[in-house]
């Protein structure tokens, strides 16, 4: 571990005044917090925006403000804000940047300077993500995919400039991710302190590590797509565009394959979907572990689980493109690939539920938020099964089967663990406790509300109620009872739309008025809690990095004073 | 212990949903009832883990809530039962992938004998096309469209002569035999979509996709396209209709013929269409190589 030591004697970057320090900060702490913040905003923009569209499902007609148009914006920019701009930025961005360090016993990022860059570069894709609400024709209405050739032809909402403005949004957003993800990946393997081995790291960590290298890998697919189709909307290029018809014109554009685009979106997309996944696998198996008070079940096994999701996620993105038009014998493989990924998935559902099993179980609201994610990603896992298993996708495909699949999945669930970790290791970032009631209030709402938006959506879609649809209109297949449905949705999802609220009061409120927090509220044993300051003062550690003799789950260890024991304590 | 109650009835009451839910899959009018059975496979199996792993997660929640003076076990690992559990899980797995992919290997072999019909989406509305009595589709392609040959049929195709062209109408299928649909987009991208056939396909612009299936039920369903496809999207309506053989041959022989659409259009109609097919990019000289051969195909079609 010479490398850690030689880095400790490094000079830090510190700051010299409130600008350095809270502005242009190299501070990962500080990053880390800027990271959570723009991400949660526009989170919070694209929150409304799904408001506004179970507005209109739920009540169809009573919002004339609302149009076809208006409708497939809010959809399209709800889901890209959601997948890309919240959960990516919150969960590597935000977490990554304040975890890593502190976990693996570091004194910041290796690149503290472009760390910071990474962050602006952010915000600046962020701003120009919203300058798209406000171009002629506004924002691109077609779908968070952005399937050419409809993204860039006429008789798409957005179709000149709010694609222009995503797509160098997508295209900023990678190159700061970039600079983050190679940030996390090398600090995770460079910077760990003495004693920290790869096998001894928190899941968090691996999870968070995981989803970088699997982002340095799939965000360049993206790139690539997003200009080329700027080539193709600004310069006349057809690699995605073949000779159609278009108004009444033919276009002057020949040869290009939509189905391009398709491969290279998916082959980021579906890794992409674990890259937001695996930081909340990781996290869940620590807030689990330590409020259960004992050791995670099988830890190799965790690690290797999140190494082989990881790996297997390259290899299944067509499971998205069976009915896409593309050689129809590819879902013989993909298929199984998809259905492969299963197994090692389960085995971490199953050692969740075996760490909670024989413990010592302390309902506490992180807590809450943790089972609360077992239960929705168990039900949201199972339900790709239908959808990875090809035959049984084609009837449900690009129905609201697909919506609710994935909003259980990778929007639910993810964002439970979110809220989970928020309310985990706030002590530790502000050194203040947040009200327990309010936060019980904030959990029962979201948890059963959620549950009741998307199980209903399971069924219609089952029945063939299509998705992205500004109204069913008269089909015969639609019964009356699915509009009931839809407002019953829309109602639910409007009284956990306004619970969010109840968080940000609690969370904003504590900030000033929250008493002040212990070091180590929840007895946790893995690094960050072990910091000389709370919060942790710049450099984390004080004048001399901790030493780490074991791993970070020694819970309940049978003969211990304690029910846990510090990872710095020397083995006896 | 609250939450441990709430999971447990979150579960009865999911399965009570599913049980007592009016919404559930369309009546099967197609053949793929392999399908189904895939997905009433995959349910079962789901339904089984889903029930089974929230209620042992439910029961822990109670049997191991803090209590004063209770201590968690300390167990890192038990290997075998990680084993255990990891080849029921593959086992299970296996279990409904097998009839996914079966039914999948059926959904890719089109049978010898099934007729073609083509689909044509454009933004917003479906368009369709029967290849006539010599069972052959012209070429087509959206270079050759015209107002007077909205389907893009190239007029020098001699095969494309008897394709009968519904391009306002329903679709209409013969009940029992089976039928490939070919599928086509004139702009964007589409989706053919009929939820009681169960099959579905994308339309895409430059290529050619298919899927077959075999009508079972008569009567008149909807055509819904289901790949976002713009503004109109959900006004994207069609209907089909799936009749007997006998009524099916009565409807077709009042179609219209690319050859009589040929026949009847006034010549600079002819000619416009002409111009698209020709491979000269002269205008002047297109149309004036081009008369000869319309007068060609007025007189075969006649």
């Amino acid at each position: 571990m010479a490398t850690t030591l030689a880095d400790d004697l490094r000079p830090l970057h510190h700051p010299h005044s409130w600008v350095t320090r809270y502005v242009w900060s190299q501070d990962h702490k500080v990053i880390a917090i800027q990271y959570s913040c723009t991400a949660i905003s526009i989170g919070l923009v694209a929150l409304v925006l799904s408001a506004l569209m179970r507005l209109q499902l739920g009540f169809p007609g009573s919002f004339p403000a609302i149009q076809p148009d208006n409708y497939l914006q809010f959809v399209s920019m709800h889901g890209m804000i959601m997948v890309v701009y919240l959960l990516t930025a919150l969960l590597l961005g935000g977490f990554g940047n304040y975890l890593i360090p502190l976990m693996i016993g570091a004194r910041d990022m290796v690149f503290p300077f472009v760390n910071m860059l990474s962050y602006w570069l952010y915000l600046l894709s962020v701003i120009v993500l919203v300058t798209g609400f406000f171009v002629p024709g506004g924002p691109t209405g077609a779908g968070w995919t952005l399937y050419p050739p409809q993204a860039i032809s006429e008789g798409t909402p957005g179709h000149q400039w709010g694609i222009v403005t995503m797509l160098v949004s997508l295209a900023i957003f990678v190159v700061a991710f970039t600079m983050g993800g190679l940030n996390y990946v090398t600090t995770v393997l460079q910077a760990r302190t003495k004693g920290m081995t790869l096998m001894r790291m928190p899941l968090s960590v691996w999870g968070i590590f995981t989803a970088s290298v699997m982002g340095l890998l799939a965000f360049p697919a993206l790139f690539v797509a997003a200009i080329m189709m700027l080539f193709d909307h600004l310069a006349g290029t057809s690699f995605f565009m073949p000779t159609m018809q278009s108004m009444g014109r033919i276009t002057p554009t020949e040869g290009g394959s939509p189905l391009l685009f398709q491969h290279l979106f998916w082959f980021f997309g579906h890794p992409e979907v674990y890259i937001v996944a695996l930081p909340a696998f990781g996290i869940v198996s620590d807030l689990i572990s330590v409020h259960a008070r004992r050791n995670i079940f099988g830890y190799r096994m965790m690690v290797w689980a999140i190494v082989i999701i990881g790996a297997l996620s390259f290899v299944v993105w067509a499971h998205h493109m069976y009915v896409s038009g593309m050689n129809p014998y590819f879902g013989f493989f993909f298929a199984t690939s998809t259905l492969v990924i299963a197994v090692p998935t389960a085995i971490k559902v199953y050692n969740w539920l075996l760490t909670l099993w024989r413990g010592d179980i302390h309902l506490r609201v992180p807590m809450l938020f943790a089972i609360a994610f077992i239960f929705t990603f168990i039900h949201g896992g199972l339900s790709g099964l239908f959808l990875g298993n090809v035959s049984v996708d084609v009837p449900l495909s690009d129905t609201f089967f697909v919506v609710a699949h994935f909003h259980m999945v990778m929007g639910v669930s993810p964002v439970l663990v979110i809220f989970g970790a928020i309310y985990h290791w706030y002590p530790k970032i502000f050194g203040r406790m947040w009200n327990e009631t309010l936060g019980k209030l904030h959990f029962w709402i979201t948890f059963l509300g959620v549950y009741a938006i998307f199980l209903p959506m399971h069924y219609l879609g089952i029945l063939g109620v299509p998705r992205r649809y500004y109204a069913l209109g008269e089909t015969a297949f639609i019964p009356q009872s699915v509009h009931l449905a839809n407002e019953w949705i829309s109602i639910a999802a409007l009284i956990v739309f306004a619970a969010q609220g109840l968080f940000f009061i609690n969370m904003i409120w504590s900030l000033f008025r929250g008493p002040k927090a212990d070091p180590n509220p929840w007895g946790a044993a893995s690094l960050e809690w072990l910091t000389p300051d709370t919060p942790p003062a710049h450099g984390n550690w004080g004048a001399k990095l901790p030493v780490v003799y074991r791993w970070a789950y020694d819970y309940s260890v049978p003969g211990a004073p304690r029910d846990f024991i510090p990872q710095t304590e020397p083995r006896a | 212990m609250p939450i441990a109650i709430a999971i447990a009835l979150l579960v009865f009451g999911s399965v009570a949903f599913h049980l007592f839910s009016p919404w559930w899959r369309t009546p099967l009018a197609s053949n793929w009832s392999s399908i189904d059975s895939a997905l009433d496979v995959t349910l079962w199996i789901c339904a089984a883990a889903f029930v089974l792993l929230n209620l042992f997660l439910a029961w822990v929640l109670i049997r191991y809530r803090h209590r004063a003076g209770h201590r968690a076990h300390y167990e890192p690992e038990n290997s075998s039962l990680e084993k255990r559990l990891t080849i029921w899980t593959a086992i299970a797995v296996a279990g409904l992938l097998a009839p996914g992919l079966v039914a999948w290997a059926k959904y890719v072999s089109v049978p010898q004998e099934a007729a073609i019909v083509e689909a044509v989406g454009q933004q917003w509305q479906w368009a369709f096309r029967y290849p006539g009595p010599d069972g052959v589709l012209g070429a087509a392609a959206v270079k050759y469209v015209t107002p007077d040959n909205v389907l893009g049929l190239d007029p020098l195709d001699p095969f494309g002569r008897d394709d009968l062209l519904v391009e306002a109408g329903d679709l209409h299928l013969p009940i029992g035999k089976p039928v490939k649909m070919v599928l086509r987009s004139k702009d964007v991208l589409h989706d053919f979509y009929v939820p009681e056939f169960r099959a579905k396909m994308d339309l895409v612009p430059g290529i050619v996709t298919y899927f077959w299936m075999t009508p079972t039920k008569t009567g008149t369903f909807d055509i819904l396209c289901a790949e976002l496809c713009g503004t109109g999207h959900h006004e994207m309506r069609g209907k089909v209709v799936v009749e007997s053989p006998k009524a099916f041959a009565n409807w077709q022989a009042q179609q219209v013929s690319f050859g009589q659409i040929l026949a009847d259009a006034p010549p600079a109609a002819l000619s416009a269409m002409l111009v698209r097919a020709s491979a000269c990019s002269v205008p002047g000289q297109a149309i004036a190589t081009a008369f000869p051969t319309a007068n060609d195909i007025i007189r075969s079609a006649r």
